[in-house]
């Protein structure tokens, strides 16, 4: 295969390389060669965009080669290929996986092979889709920047000095930087629509409970969710729709089945449809270039005959204060199993009597970061006796305000549009001493968390001032998620028309020029500085 | 609302089961109060009438069928574990009982 | 260190005792409370487990709907109100046993609350204690402590976890404070606990085997002085794993107590420990800040609604009620209120059901456990049900017995073998070489002898005197090494002297 080949095959959309391969146009064996090669060339070293924590080439091609030979060898094995057979995908490192390492981006899971797949894993290996590794996160997926992962930093494939979003930069990152066509992250307050709006690709956060949570460690279990991260909308539709679905193994899971996403996102029509601007979700504490973004945005839809209307959401001051209630006081709870008893790193205290309670908190001191002791001292606090009310009670309680605020806003628009976050990537370092400054990334994708909502993510241009992506969120009520998909097609075919183009293709070019590449067969999730990067 | 202080982040260290020094206690409680007065305003933002929300889309009565399922070896169960013996996980002496 | 104690009629002179219990029944599901794993007792370690059960990241619980069920039953056969919706909370601390660190368990809102339980004392007095709730909950894993001198926890190098048990179902059984049982409250205390056995037993809900921990129990105690109001301060008892244990530890707690408030120093409220081999309790911990659980509603797991249908459904299923259930029981076996009464007081109702159910004749059933195992079990200072014998042994032994293999006397000795573990009746009798010499050609041998030796008795009896035949009996059995039927060696005897007896 010529390089050119391989150039072709990388930026290629999953829809597109799903056709060539039931075509047998081209191989999945190549297909994911052409990934993994990009990988290497681009992903290591000390500036290198380090989406991934680990590759998995050799089951990718195995995999890879079982598609290819079902198909060559024809017949009702080759018809019952799942559409997406052999298209590869990478999996964020939250999510457990058998044969691979899972490290939820933390020292106290390094080294942990997980003895069960998550049901969203399954469900790929079912669809015959090649895992190509597993990708960086801010530790246990509490961040904004990736900068909390234990093994350093993603870079920003728009500009390597820049985040990529969190927690799921190495999701975003690795779709937007072309080492993979498709990636699932998680989002528990935005963790997949922030990195997706400041790389410029598509994310979607699926209803709550219409993607199984079992096999995704849990950050806060009424927040989680597990969703598609992809450079189109149709490409998320597809994945959705592979992964979504009631489980049996989540309580949470609904019944309900699936709707048809993917012909909501080949149909995509916005006509007659109310479109509502989210009054307290844009404006003051917007950067301009977001804002102006935003504006083009509103004003295509409304040429494509949408009807743009406002609404106010009065209780959303309250969420990220909720929010920051809520998700710590889970986290506390569902963080107490690293103790190393079981699994993971066990430390021994230096000095002083040798009791289970001092190592379990010496383990616990040593295995998680800053930002993940400051989350369960802040959820320990709030869940403590005395406090409970005050905060975590209240905190349930306002999630009840911003319910009643999207049910409203629902009652006069049938889809609610804003920016996905208030500004465009931010230097590495910039925000990582202000947790403040940091959470306020997610004030736009919060909301939908608390309310189990659906959002969507998508590239609405690039920021005057800074020449970087900027996200225009999509939400609608719960189980409407096929309304994103709908729009978000619409929305995305005349903005690309606008740019003659998808937007990515703006973004710089990555060559193993300026990045040393090194041997990425192999984990390397032990062999990366522990705050590598040099930021 | 109650300011954060140095004992209070060193006893909530102690339930959380994590060992932190005099400078991390001192750092935690400065961020806390920080982050704490930033969240006040949802104590007052919903009055007692407002009930509150645990699950964003509300289920009940979700069961499983009392089927037994798989099981892992007891080579797997303890695939990950830091010390065993006997196909036990060994854990060093506990002082405090329960 | 031990502690003071005042006797109990001492004790009862000042004060009056206020109870309380936690009775923790485990359910005898197929599976787990929120895994599939199977709920089964004794195999090896660590192999009863799967991802959920090990606390692994990414696992996610799903709850069992026979421990549903069957917890609603105990409700109802507690008498209790059945929520019409409950959920289940995180109660969070940190402890090798509970693979998450925290226990998946009922808080604010069990699945049956407000019920009473009413309990027969020995003299037939019926005593009413008041149930507060019912609540659901997961089994810990067991630790071993290895090590140090005493096997407990104090003074171990290192302890073992097995996580079979993590996760079995629990129902947790909280009573109202029992008041007004006065000197009787040990006796109450164990009845109390009889009862909630018995009717999970027969409910068919849980195994309720005491010695495998399937019904366990957290003994409450206060003691105030007559006529005061407020209660005291309480001890919590922990792990009183046996009905005598119950009623000796309660007992204890009186007695410790009285010594304590006598002394003037205010009570502490804390666990204690029980401990069978004494016969006390010491101290565990006292209540700390560190009992912070910092519950909230388990974010995993959906409410519980319970309809007015389903209730009704599963209250249709409920077998008779303990007090007709008794009644029937004494008919069907012929017992009388006495004998009855002595096999409840014994703590041997279930055992002698099972028994009966197992295929022996009422009788015998109640014969060999009011006449040889309660005896037994006594002396050994447990409950009889905790000796090991099961319904099979008996039935079998008296098959022997019966069948004229052995006689009763060598029947008591092939319970001791089984009791020893030598195996079974059958094998023991091998073994040991028992068996009833049933060829009546020996026997003659020896009569003949005997009678020789004694002629003058033979002569007697010839002349009617029956009562003298036991001389010659007895030389008979002694020259047969009592292996001989000595009511076959009476006929021969008669026989042999052309006698009608």
């Amino acid at each position: 295969m010529t390089e050119t080949n391989s150039n072709q095959l990388i930026r290629l959309s999953a829809a597109q390389l799903a056709r060539k391969l039931a075509a047998r146009e081209i191989t999945s064996v190549e297909v994911v060669q052409a990934h993994l090669d990009r990988i290497a060339e681009v992903d290591g070293g000390d500036r290198g965009v380090h989406a991934f924590l680990h590759v998995n080439a050799e089951e990718a091609l195995a995999v890879a080669a079982e598609v290819d030979a079902i198909r060559a060898a024809g017949g009702a094995a080759a018809e019952e290929l799942h559409e997406l057979a052999g298209v590869p995908i990478a999996v964020k490192d939250l999510i457990v996986t058998i044969g691979q390492p899972t490290t939820a981006g933390s020292k106290i899971l390094e080294g942990w092979h997980s003895p069960y797949d998550a049901t969203v894993v399954k469900r790929l290996r079912d669809a015959k889709m090649p895992i190509l590794g597993k990708t960086n996160l801010d530790e246990f997926a509490m961040g904004s920047s990736t900068e909390h992962s234990a093994y350093g930093p993603t870079r920003n494939p728009w500009d390597l000095d820049r985040i990529p979003g969190g927690s799921g930069g190495g999701s975003a990152a690795a779709v937007a930087a072309f080492e993979a066509p498709l990636a699932l992250g998680t989002d528990t307050g935005g963790s997949i629509r922030q990195p997706g709006a400041v790389t410029g690709t598509v994310g979607v956060k699926p209803t709550y409970g219409s993607v199984s949570r079992y096999g995704a460690i849990a950050m806060a279990s009424s927040l989680d969710q597990i969703g598609p991260v992809t450079r189109t909308v149709l490409d998320s539709a597809l994945l959705h729709q592979v992964i979504g679905g009631h489980d049996p193994f989540d309580s949470t899971s609904l019944p309900d089945p699936l709707e048809d996403l993917v012909a909501a996102a080949r149909i995509g029509n916005v006509e007659g449809m109310r479109i509502g601007i989210i009054k307290e979700l844009h404006g003051e504490g917007y950067q301009a270039g977001v804002e102006n973004r935003f504006n083009d945005s509103l004003e295509l839809l409304k040429e494509a005959g949408a009807e743009i209307v406002e609404v106010s959401c009065p209780n959303f001051q309250y969420a990220l204060g909720a929010y920051y209630l809520i998700m710590p006081s889970e986290a506390s709870s569902n963080l107490a199993k690293f103790d190393g008893v079981r699994y993971g790193l066990r430390v021994l205290p230096e000095d002083g009597p040798m009791t289970i309670e001092r190592v379990m908190g010496a383990t616990r001191a040593a295995g998680f970061g800053d930002e993940v002791k400051r989350r369960i001292i802040l959820g320990t606090y709030a869940l403590s006796a005395g406090y409970y009310d005050a905060y975590y009670g209240s905190a349930q309680k306002v999630r009840t305000l911003v319910q009643r605020d999207f049910d409203a806003a629902f009652t006069v628009a049938d889809v609610l549009i804003s920016p996905t976050a208030p500004t465009t990537a931010f230097k590495l370092g910039e925000k990582l001493d202000d947790p403040l400054a940091m959470y306020l990334n997610d004030v736009a994708t919060i909301p939908a968390n608390l309310a189990g909502v659906p959002g969507l993510s998508l590239p609405g241009g690039l920021a005057d001032e800074d020449g970087l992506p900027v996200g225009i969120q999509l939400l609608a009520p719960a189980r409407e998620d096929a309304r994103l998909y709908r729009v978000g097609a619409v929305l995305e075919s005349l903005l690309e028309a606008k740019w003659g183009g998808p937007l990515l293709d703006r973004a710089p070019s990555l060559t193993a020029h300026s990045l040393t590449a090194p041997d990425l067969t192999v984990s390397t999730a032990g062999a990366v500085p522990a705050h590598g990067g040099s930021h | 609302m109650a300011a954060i202080n140095r004992d209070d982040v060193a006893h909530l260290a102690r339930l959380a089961h994590i060992e932190m020094n005099a400078e991390e206690l001192d750092r935690m409680a400065g961020e806390l109060a920080v982050i704490v007065d930033s969240v006040k305003s949802v104590s007052e933002a919903a009055g007692d009438d407002v009930p509150a929300t645990s699950h964003p889309i509300p289920l009940s009565n979700v069961f499983r069928e009392d089927v037994v399922g798989h099981t892992f070896t007891a080579e797997q169960a303890l695939s990950g574990a830091p010390d065993s013996v006997e196909n036990r996980f060994k854990v060093p002496a506990i002082l405090d009982e329960e | 260190m031990t502690d003071a104690i005042l006797t109990f009629e001492e004790a009862m002179e000042k004060y009056d005792p206020v109870l309380g219990f936690e009775v923790h029944v485990e359910l005898n599901t197929k599976s787990k409370m929120f895994s599939s794993a199977p709920n089964v007792f004794g195999d090896e370690p660590n192999t009863n487990v799967n991802e959920v059960d090990l606390g692994m990241p990414g696992v996610l619980p799903v709850l069992n709907k026979t421990a549903v069920e069957s917890s609603i039953k105990i409700g109802l056969a507690l008498n209790c109100k059945i929520a019409e919706a409950c959920r289940f909370a995180r109660k969070n601390y940190f402890y090798p046993d509970t693979p998450k660190n925290f226990q998946t368990s009922q808080y604010d809102e069990p699945i049956a609350y407000d019920g009473y339980l009413d309990v027969e004392l020995s003299d037939g007095t019926v005593f009413r204690v008041e149930i507060e709730r019912a609540h659901m909950e997961e089994d810990a894993g067991k630790l071993t402590h290895m090590g140090g001198a005493t096997g407990r926890i104090q003074g171990a190098d290192f302890s073992l976890v097995d996580y079979n048990r993590a996760g079995v179902p629990l129902v947790e059984i909280v009573t109202k404070p029992i008041e007004g049982a006065g000197s009787r409250a040990p006796e109450l205390a164990k009845a109390y606990v009889a009862a909630v056995r018995e009717i999970v037993k027969n409910l068919g809900v849980s195994d309720a085997r005491m010695e495998r921990g399937n019904v366990r129990c957290d003994a409450n105690v206060s003691l105030r002085p007559h006529g005061r109001e407020r209660f005291g301060i309480r001890s919590e008892t922990k792990n009183v794993n046996s009905l005598r244990a119950v009623e000796h530890a309660v007992r204890y707690e009186i007695q410790r107590h009285a010594a304590v408030l006598d002394s003037g120093i205010p009570v502490v409220q804390e666990t204690r420990h029980w401990h069978e081999d004494t016969r006390t309790t010491t101290s565990g911990r006292p209540k700390s800040d560190a009992d912070d659980y910092r519950y909230f509603p388990e974010p995993d797991l959906v409410p519980v609604v319970a309809s007015r249908e389903w209730v009704e459904e599963l209250r249709a299923t409920l077998p008779e009620p303990p007090a007709a259930r008794r009644k029937r029981l004494q008919a069907d076996w012929g017992y009388s209120d006495l004998e009855f009464r002595d096999v409840v007081n014994a703590g041997v109702l279930v055992e002698i059901e099972e028994t009966i159910a197992a295929g022996a004749s009422a009788s015998v059933a109640r014969k060999w456990w009011m006449g040889e195992i309660v005896g037994r079990a006594k002396n050994a200072d447990v409950d009889p049900g905790q000796l090991g014998v099961q319904p099979a042994t008996i039935v079998e032994l008296a098959k022997l017995v019966e069948d004229g293999k052995i006689n009763n006397k060598m029947a008591t000795e092939v319970l001791d073998g089984v009791l020893a573990g030598e195996g079974t009746p059958s094998e023991i009798v091998d073994k040991r070489g028992l068996a009833v010499v049933s060829d009546d050609g020996p026997l003659l041998e020896a009569i003949d002898a005997a009678l020789a030796a004694q002629p003058d008795i033979a002569d007697k009896i010839r002349n009617g005197k029956l009562q003298a035949i036991g001389a010659i009996v007895g030389g008979v059995m002694k020259a047969t090494r009592g292996q001989a039927d000595a009511g076959r060696v009476k006929e021969l005897i008669l026989e042999k002297l052309g006698v009608n007896a």
